[in-house]
């Protein structure tokens, strides 16, 4: 017991919990405007996975690590554009489609980082994004190493949570977007175009998923290597049900969830004469058990997964 | 021109779509094997040779559909009732576990053809209870099954993991996790000597044709299709949903067990946790190129094999990344669903 609290004084502990939660918000973030559109959107995994490759490679190739964000970025958008055009033109299952997106963006960043790198006992690196030193905050006892010791692209994902918050809320390109979610129809009716709105909606969220794949390979990690996004899409998916499709409560439950896989890390290796598998286990128990919890009393936008077509009912 | 809702499903549409589907594939990928500096069509040609040129390319091609048919079953019958399984993987594991588990000794004492039997029951039985858990948590609480059977995927290779490295570890494996083998008497007999191939493929084979009547000749059959159809207007017929679609996630995840332990029972021997290279997911693209129909899913599953098994060999030829099969794969499953579109809908100038 003591050793549980051991764990949670340390500030160490904490800047974990943020650096875990950082693919996570992006990627929640990314999930909740697609289907606050109106369009479920299960090309994640393979859109996070994408983004890894096309982010690490770009830096690879010279580029420096804002770019490589950038065409993690830009691929994201791509793969949003063609399950935009599957499921929102086309209208195709939403599902079937998603897996689809998911299995062929993670099978072509496989390819394509087979073909243009040499890859010898070890996956080649490159140079990371570094903690941000800033000045003032990150000396402050405590606080500067938990929350002020992060890379910036943590930062921009809080950043983010705050835009996107702001966006649906208060814009009228927001209203817009979560009446398409709501009621296609409606937003037809006030002479705006439902169909413009999910392609848009599904490209963006797409791109913020993206860059939750570009912060493993850019500043969790530093290489790319097959199946390394590990599921953190379908956690994704999962949260966005927690957080009733809210950004603030999205953040919230990425970094409780983080909190809670920063904890089994650390128990891992702490506690003894336990199979580190079920520590391993235990971020998608969860997940799953939040879904059950929740579910329920999930407020799910109205027009969640029903195609839109011109003049159909 | 405009897009218009045709008043029946056409038929030839329906079965020229897969072709189109693959076609397509083929086409696009070609630009991929080209990016490599190799000809696509000699790429594609050393394809055909590494999984029909031989005789034991051919016995290999269809040792390795073998999985792919029960898994591309587990995943038809699942989505005919719109229960979206995406868990055949971890159903295919904890079949292939329970094999394993109850193969290397428990049964050793009854008569073979009884004890096999009794092994694929119970890696049937896992694989159902698998799936089952996720059909009730949407009945009762609403939640996704998608995401649950996904997130079960995980869960299961980490279970496998703990017991092949735990209490069904195999001492003689020079630290390798894996299990103990199987009884050799529990082990299918070879269909072609001096090959892997085992009489799995006539199991296979005979399951999917069972499945097809059970599809087409019973009430459950027909209580599916309606509950996957229009589930308002089933329930309002007298269809009993709740119960249809336990019974549907009972069969598909059965089937997807039974992959597993055909597969253990059969070539493998023994579970590890890198015994399906996506057997499940593949399941998925199999059932789709096949528009969700029983013997379509056998001619599909020898394709999804072919591919496989080929792209190994031309990978080796011509170094092409042997990725490309996946590419292959996940660009016919996309153009498929694009395809089937045109079943239901025509254009009209």
């Amino acid at each position: 017991m003591t050793e549980a609290f051991d764990i949670l004084l340390n500030a160490s502990l904490w800047a974990a919990v943020l650096r875990i939660a950082t693919p996570l918000i992006f990627g929640v973030l990314g999930a909740l405007v697609c289907e606050r559109a109106g369009v479920l959107n299960l090309g994640i995994e393979g859109i996070m996975t994408m983004g890894a490759m096309a982010g690490w490679l770009t830096v690879y190739w010279g580029g420096d690590l804002w770019t490589g964000l950038l065409v993690a970025a830009l691929a994201g958008l791509l793969l949003g554009l063609l399950h935009a055009v599957l499921t929102v033109v086309l209208g195709l299952s939403q599902h079937v489609s998603g897996l689809g997106i998911t299995l062929f963006g993670a099978s072509l960043s496989y390819y394509l980082y087979r073909l243009w790198v040499q890859v010898g006992d070890l996956p080649p690196t490159i140079e990371p994004f570094q903690p941000l030193h800033i000045p003032g905050l990150s000396d402050l006892p405590f606080l500067g190493e938990a929350v002020f010791s992060q890379t910036a692209p943590t930062y921009l994902a809080l950043l983010l949570v705050a835009v996107t918050a702001w966006v649906l809320a208060r814009t009228p390109l927001g209203l817009a977007l979560r009446m398409t979610g709501e009621n296609p129809h409606a937003v037809e009716a006030q002479g705006l175009n439902p169909v413009a709105i999910r392609i848009g909606a599904v490209m963006a969220g797409s791109a913020l998923m993206a860059l939750g794949g570009a912060f493993l390979t850019l500043a969790a990690f530093n290489s790319f290597f097959p199946t390394m996004v590990q599921g953190r899409g379908w956690i994704c998916i999962a949260l966005v049900v927690f957080a009733s499709w809210r950004p603030g409560k999205a953040l919230l439950g990425a970094l409780l969830f983080a909190l809670f896989d920063a904890f089994q890390l650390r128990l891992q290796t702490t506690v003894e004469g336990v199979p580190y598998q079920l520590f391993l286990m235990a971020p998608y128990v969860l997940s799953i058990l939040a879904l059950v919890l929740v579910a329920r009393r999930a407020r799910v936008p109205e027009a969640l997964m029903q195609p839109y077509r011109r003049g159909e009912r | 021109m405009r897009v218009e809702r045709r008043e029946d499903i056409s038929l030839t549409a329906l079965l020229i779509a897969p072709f189109a589907a693959i076609a397509v594939a083929l086409a696009l990928c070609a630009g991929l094997i080209a990016m490599a500096g190799v000809n696509p069509a000699a790429a594609y040609a050393e394809m055909l040779r590494g999984a029909f040129g031989s005789r034991l390319a051919v016995t290999e091609t269809l040792t390795r559909a073998v999985p792919l048919i029960f898994t591309g079953l587990a995943a038809a019958v699942a989505f005919r009732a719109r229960l979206w399984n995406i868990g055949a993987e971890g159903q295919f594991y904890i079949g292939a576990l329970v094999a394993a588990g109850l193969g290397h000794s428990l049964l050793s004492g009854l008569p073979a053809p009884l004890a096999i039997a009794l092994v694929m029951l119970a890696s049937m039985a896992g694989g159902a209870a698998l799936l089952v858990g996720p059909a009730l948590m949407r009945l009762r609480f609403g939640v996704d099954e998608v995401v649950t059977t996904l997130l079960l995927n995980f869960i299961v290779i980490l279970f496998v993991g703990l017991m092949v490295e735990g209490p069904l570890r195999d001492p003689m494996a020079f630290g390798w996790p894996q299990s103990v083998p199987v009884a050799a008497d529990l082990r299918l007999p070879d269909l072609v000597p001096r090959s892997r191939l085992h009489i799995g493929l006539i199991l296979a084979l005979a399951v999917a044709a069972l499945v097809w009547l059970v599809q087409s000749r019973t009430v459950f059959g027909a209580e599916t299709r309606a509950a996957g159809l229009n589930p308002r207007a089933a329930a309002f017929a007298g269809v009993p949903l709740t119960a249809t679609l336990v019974k549907v996630a009972l069969l598909s995840g059965g089937l997807a067990g039974l992959a597993g332990a055909v597969e253990v029972l059969g070539p493998a021997g023994k579970v590890t946790t890198t015994m399906s290279p996506g057997f499940g997911y593949a399941g998925i693209v199999v059932a789709m190129l096949a528009a969700l129909h029983p013997m379509g899913v056998v001619a599909a599953a020898v394709f999804v094999a072919t591919v496989f098994v080929g792209a190994d060999a031309m990978s080796r030829a011509t170094g092409v990344p042997s990725f490309i099969a996946d590419v292959i794969m996940s660009v016919s499953l996309l153009a498929m669903l694009t395809a089937l579109l045109f079943t239901t809908y025509r254009l009209r100038r």
